[in-house]
């Protein structure tokens, strides 16, 4: 299995501006020097809390911002090297689903206009009744059919509009594609039915999927591998099916923890995490965890912790792993 | 003890000459002391209810038959003015999104002192000790600070924690919770629900909670209503109904949750949608969607029935049993 997306070394900060005259009043390093690769066919988890930096990584891959540094490589070609014209050439390849089905569609465009604008903008010439098939193929594909085609978005519920988003990230056959939060803002027996979609189109097409979510079960039942970030920094990679048995952060071990299972009187003994993910401004040195975490000694605050390979083949950065490396 | 009782609650409303009934047979009790889960998808009436509850879906123009009760009282019959009194003293209510829920021109202390004067004859000075005592129960840190801080200045968690003083001040006997951790971080949830539990232990008080996260509810709750396009179509203590769900749409929800540890491939999912207000079907409104469904489904909505224990269940696959 080859390397179908490497992330190198990834950084980008914001000025953040304020004030009568909008200067700027400091920097918040959204993303902190991370690495990371997908292989073709993988479904790989980035989770996190809000602020940790999981949409933007999704937006630097993509390239919709420029990073400060750092590459990118999409089947080895480093996109953020590319001019402005060939990177849309490469977005054909590379699709994202949005977390929000209503502001994703353009209310004004039934979802047939909707679907046929990735062509469009690619400048792929069809006849018209091509392109009405290859529109209702695709929508055949995410289980509407033709006559959702001539719907309004507002006329659609939570998730058909999901579906719909979903068959436009596809409509040019991309090998990659990033979901967002694709089931935030979906009930649970409509998420269970995009996820099993999902699960379906990724087996049918051969894709390779980034999928980005809080809900840590949701993650590690989905994807193969899991990113977990916080702060800006990834504090650890692992495998979805080590992750109820063996995290070594403390932070995964915490998210785990704040885990509600649906069985009743499960509950382990467990002590919910203190405060609450601190300003992502001027992030002092050390780890970013520290001011969190009951583990942290003097050399925490001091010393950022590099990524480790543990042995099960993740990663981890952390002082004081909750396992030992050997 | 038994203080709250709701029997056959429903609401309707009128729009455009014809009667909607948004919500319809929802009758449960509970006790003191108790936590009691309301749980359904987007549209099933969860908010309605809890409005209903304590008379605000009056004020907009619902009709609110079935019957209330509260303590000595029955709600559904009391006038606007003697509900103000019972609002906010005796019942409180906590919204969903504690960003909207405060106002942001005014400190966080002074909303909700604000609360405390409207129902209790205090002095200023009284009041702002007592709420910043109240405040540090609820682990607020450094109260006094935060009294005099803004809403925009504190963390989702925080603001949260302020709503919660906010609906504790008049030592309520019944707090209504909507959907109160929706709008935050996994771990501050944790948080804020051992907080919830602490308060029902150690005060007494009953804690009516709307969520759709089926997990808050199996480890937070004593009891669990399950909700479906407006009506009640399971109630039991929590341990009964989410280890030996009754009504088919109890267990197919329960199977659309991931856990750590699932096979890949084995999620299950309900297929079909929930339907909207105006569009019910006829009979029982889950047929559609149910594979047990059969002929008297179709026809005749479910009567609530009593199975063993204090578990209802309004479902014809178990009246066909007991006949």
């Amino acid at each position: 299995m080859g390397k179908i997306l490497e992330v190198k070394d990834l950084s980008v900060s914001f000025d953040v501006r304020g004030g009568l005259l909008l200067r700027s009043i400091g920097t918040v390093k959204a993303v902190d020097n991370i690495s990371f690769s997908i292989n073709k066919g993988e479904i790989l988890g980035v989770v996190g809390e809000s602020g940790c930096g999981k949409s933007t990584v999704a937006r630097l891959v993509l390239r919709l911002i420029e990073p400060d540094n750092g590459s990118v490589l999409f089947n080895d070609t480093d996109i953020l090297k590319l001019p402005k014209k060939e990177i849309r050439q490469q977005r054909r390849h590379m699709q994202m689903v949005f977390q929000d089905p209503y502001s994703a569609m353009d209310p004004r465009y039934t979802i047939f206009r909707s679907l046929c604008e990735p062509f469009q903008i690619q400048g792929v010439k069809l006849k018209k009744e091509a392109l009405r098939k290859k529109v209702d193929d695709l929508l055949e594909l995410v289980g509407l059919n033709s006559e959702h085609g001539f719907a309004y978005p507002h006329e659609l519920s939570g998730g058909q509009k999901q579906r719909a988003d979903i068959a436009r990230a596809l409509a040019l056959s991309p090998q990659f594609v990033i979901l967002d939060e694709p089931t935030a803002a979906l009930d649970v027996s409509v998420q269970a039915q995009i996820i099993k979609l999902l699960e379906d189109i990724r087996e049918r097409l051969n894709l390779t999927f980034l999928f980005i979510s809080h809900d840590l079960s949701l993650v590690s039942y989905f994807c193969h591998r899991v990113v977990v970030m916080y702060l800006g920094r990834i504090v650890e990679i692992i495998s979805a099916d080590l992750i109820g048995e063996t995290p070594y952060h403390p932070y995964t071990k915490a998210l785990i923890d704040s885990i509600f299972e649906t069985v009743p009187g499960q509950e382990k003994k467990k002590t919910p995490l203190e405060g609450e993910v601190p300003s992502p401004f001027n992030i002092p040195p050390g780890c970013s965890f520290v001011s969190r975490c009951k583990y942290a000694k003097d050399i925490c605050q001091e010393k950022t912790p590099a990524l480790e390979i543990t042995p099960d083949g993740g990663q981890i950065a952390c002082h004081f792993p909750l396992r030992t490396l050997k | 003890m038994t203080f709250l009782k709701v029997s056959d609650l429903k609401v309707e409303f009128q729009v455009d000459k014809k009667t909607i009934t948004p919500i319809e047979n929802i009758s449960f009790e509970m006790n003191e002391g108790e936590i009691l889960g309301m749980v359904g998808e987007t549209g099933s009436g969860k908010s309605l209810t809890a409005h209903a509850i304590m008379g605000l879906s009056s004020l907009v123009g619902g009709k609110i038959g079935g019957s209330v009760q509260f303590g000595e009282q029955d709600l559904t019959k009391l006038s606007e003015n003697e509900m103000q009194s019972v609002r906010g003293s005796q019942i409180a209510f906590i919204p969903q999104n504690p960003m909207t829920s405060l106002d942001p021109v005014y400190k966080v202390g002074d909303q909700i002192v604000e609360g405390l004067y409207k129902h209790t004859k205090i002095s200023k000075r009284n009041a702002k000790q007592q709420v910043i005592e109240l405040m540090g129960k609820l682990r607020i840190p450094k109260p006094d600070r935060v009294f005099q801080q803004y809403p925009h200045q504190l963390s989702g968690g925080l603001k949260q924690r302020i709503v919660i003083a906010m609906g504790l001040c008049n030592n309520p006997r019944l707090l209504i919770a909507d959907e109160p951790t929706t709008a935050l971080d996994v771990t501050v949830q944790a948080q804020i629900m051992t907080l919830f539990k602490e308060l029902a232990e150690e005060r007494g008080i009953g804690l009516f909670l709307i969520t759709h996260d089926l997990g808050v509810i199996a480890q937070v709750c004593d009891k669990v209503v399950v909700m479906y396009a407006g009506n009640m179509v399971e109630f039991g203590d929590i341990k009964t109904v989410f280890n030996t769900p009754s009504h088919p749409y109890t267990k197919a929800l329960l199977g659309c949750i991931p856990h750590i540890g699932m096979g890949k491939g084995t999620l299950s999912a309900i297929d079909g949608n929930v339907p909207s207000v105006g569009t019910y079907p006829s009979g029982c409104r889950y047929h559609p969607r149910c594979p047990s469904a059969f002929e008297p489904c179709k026809k005749s909505m479910p009567e609530l029935i009593r199975k063993k224990g204090e578990t209802q269940v309004a479902c014809h696959l178990f009246q066909e049993i007991k006949d």
